[in-house]
């Protein structure tokens, strides 16, 4: 709990960063961006997780072990992520949505 | 436990196998394992004891055991499809062991994540799920496509699992708990959860590939290797399929009125969406993605009506359609393997060069339309049956308006191989061993499923039992 900082203010920070990471993830033209803004989304749940923790049910440390699992899986992801991507830019010298794209309806 | 345990047990041999096989003998290692898969599918029907593990994180039950083991008949059919395209081209690049090692760690997810009891086991779940497959969809390394397929289901899922962790914390804060007994009492309809439910919903829906998160399927199952688009079309939606019938009968029961609603918009929009892309492709594998598309929309139907018949409607589906797909992609694999084509196009004349091979996919693309003697007809059957016992009545109009457009384009493809003569048809040939096993296994899966009604009458008495 921190003084003088209510649930509100903290939930409203993760939506936002929540949402900025959403805007991201369609509008960036770069892979790393893109992959930048999937953090972001998954950093938005995991302060999700911890405040909804300390604020409304302190008993139990569920929410903080589930935060801590995400930062693990997040870096997982990320590192699994970034090898693909960097199989593809041996392919064809590019990081950008646009040349990368063969494929589409 | 024990298939968790026994996976694991053959996951480690295998690694140890791997290390101790020098660079000439690796083929064998794939033998090897899909002979110690063998005996573990073989194992996997000795019956089991009910219970939890871990304070209630992790629970088993029959129905469980029932769909790990379709789970892993599944694996094991998708393997022997593999083992030859591994034997030829995999294995002087010297990675073939690790696309079986990724395969099965991948099964190992599946099973922590139906088994799920609480939110956490199944994230882990759903996560050790995803991320060896999109290692396995940009497996060829030299293939562009491959790793442009690879990038977009890595980033795509990544969004996924994110959208649905945020919609975990709304739950988790309106139920107080992240235990599925205790939310299950303590769920109630407000904004909140409604707003968690619709988020974690989508990232569901990603896994299985419903209509407003479709993008993905086509573009993926393109780049992939063909057998790994068959796991994803098959063992990987069907596990997403069954924990999320789970836990809409069960834990979100709570909020029945409001998601009833959404699953009524996104069959209706998935079936259609589905059909009318499948329409207009000429790529096989494609052609395949957008029906599996619109199979995923007629599981809802069956979600619709919560008790036993909901239940039974769907696990049974799944079952039929998990050997209906494999066989279908089998045959393309096949072809593929042979002759590298892979356009509805070329697969004019193929009745007058291989007929088994064409009778076994007319086989699995009737299954998958819904032909009456065949597994699939008495699947939707069911699935409509249930929708229709609960009075959705415009639903089910629109279920079979859809199941006769996609009769159409299953037909198309029947003709192209039945009807249409051509010189430079694909000629004779005569697929490997293991190759063989996998298509026959499969053919078996469809016929068995269609014709032996017990398996659905046991089915029925699994979900009673689960839901009492």
């Amino acid at each position: 709990m921190i003084e003088g900082i209510s649930i509100y203010e903290i939930l409203s920070l993760s939506s936002v960063l929540f949402f900025i990471g959403i805007y991201g993830f369609f509008t960036r033209e770069n892979l790393i961006m893109v992959l930048m803004s999937i953090e972001l989304i998954l950093n938005a749940a995991a302060i999700n997780f911890v405040i909804i923790n300390t604020y409304l049910y302190p008993d139990f440390l569920q929410g903080a072990i589930f935060s801590i699992f995400i930062i693990a899986l997040a870096a997982a992801e990320t590192a699994l992520a970034i090898a693909i991507i960097i199989n593809l830019y041996k392919l064809v010298s590019s990081v950008e949505v646009k040349d990368t794209e063969i494929m589409k309806y | 436990m024990r298939f968790e345990l026994g996976l694991l047990l053959l996951f480690l041999t295998l690694l140890v196998f791997e290390i101790f096989t020098n660079k000439k003998q690796k083929g064998n290692v794939i033998s090897f394992a899909i002979l110690l898969f063998t005996i573990h599918t073989a194992i996997g029907f000795i019956p089991l004891a009910d219970g939890d593990l871990f304070g209630g994180m992790f629970k088993t039950n029959t129905l469980l055991f029932y769909f790990k083991n379709v789970l892993n008949v599944g694996v094991l059919i998708v393997l022997l499809q593999s083992a030859d395209w591994l034997k030829e081209k995999i294995v002087e690049q010297n990675k073939a062991t690790e696309f079986i090692l990724l395969l099965l760690s991948s099964l190992l997810g599946m099973y922590f994540m139906i088994s799920a009891g609480d939110f956490l086991m199944f994230y882990l779940g759903l996560e050790l799920a995803t991320l060896p497959v999109a290692a396995l969809v940009a497996y060829e390394t030299s293939k562009r496509i491959s790793a442009e397929a690879g990038v977009k289901y890595i980033l795509s899922s990544a969004l996924a699992s994110g959208t649905a962790l945020f919609g975990i914390s709304f739950l988790y804060a309106t139920a107080g708990s992240l235990y599925f007994d205790v939310i299950a009492t303590t769920l109630t309809v407000s904004n909140l959860s409604i707003l968690g439910f619709i988020l974690f919903f989508s990232g569901l829906a990603f896994k299985i590939s419903l209509a407003p998160f479709h993008f993905w399927t086509a573009d993926v199952y393109e780049g992939a290797p063909i057998n790994v688009a068959s796991y994803l079309s098959v063992i990987s939606k069907g596990a997403a399929v069954v924990i999320l019938v789970i836990l809409l009968f069960t834990v979100l029961k709570p909020l029945l009125p409001f998601w009833s609603k959404i699953i009524y918009i996104v069959a209706i929009a998935t079936m259609t969406i589905g059909n009318l892309f499948a329409l207009r492709q000429q790529n096989m594998k494609r052609f395949l993605a957008f029906s599996s598309v619109a199979q995923a929309g007629f599981i809802l139907l069956g979600m619709l009506s919560v008790d036993e018949l909901g239940l039974t409607t769907v696990l049974f589906f799944v079952t039929v359609y998990i050997f209906s797909n494999l066989g279908a992609f089998g045959v393309v694999q096949a072809i593929s393997e042979v002759s590298g084509k892979e356009n509805i196009d070329d697969y004019e004349g193929l009745y007058r060069t291989n007929p088994k091979l064409s009778l076994l996919l007319m086989l699995a693309l009737f299954s998958l339309a819904g032909i009456p003697p065949l597994a699939g007809f008495f699947g939707k059957f069911f699935l409509y049956a249930a929708a229709a016992s609960k009075g959705y009545y415009v639903l089910v109009f629109i279920g079979v308006v859809n199941a006769t457009i996609s009769l159409y384009y299953y037909l198309l493809v029947i003709r192209a191989m039945f009807l249409r003569k051509n010189q430079d048809a694909i000629p004779y040939f005569n697929s490997k061993l293991f190759m063989k096993l996998g298509l026959i296994l499969a053919a078996i899966g469809i016929l068995v499923a269609g014709m032996y009604s017990p398996l659905y009458e046991y089915v029925y008495t699994i979900s009673t039992n689960f839901l009492n």
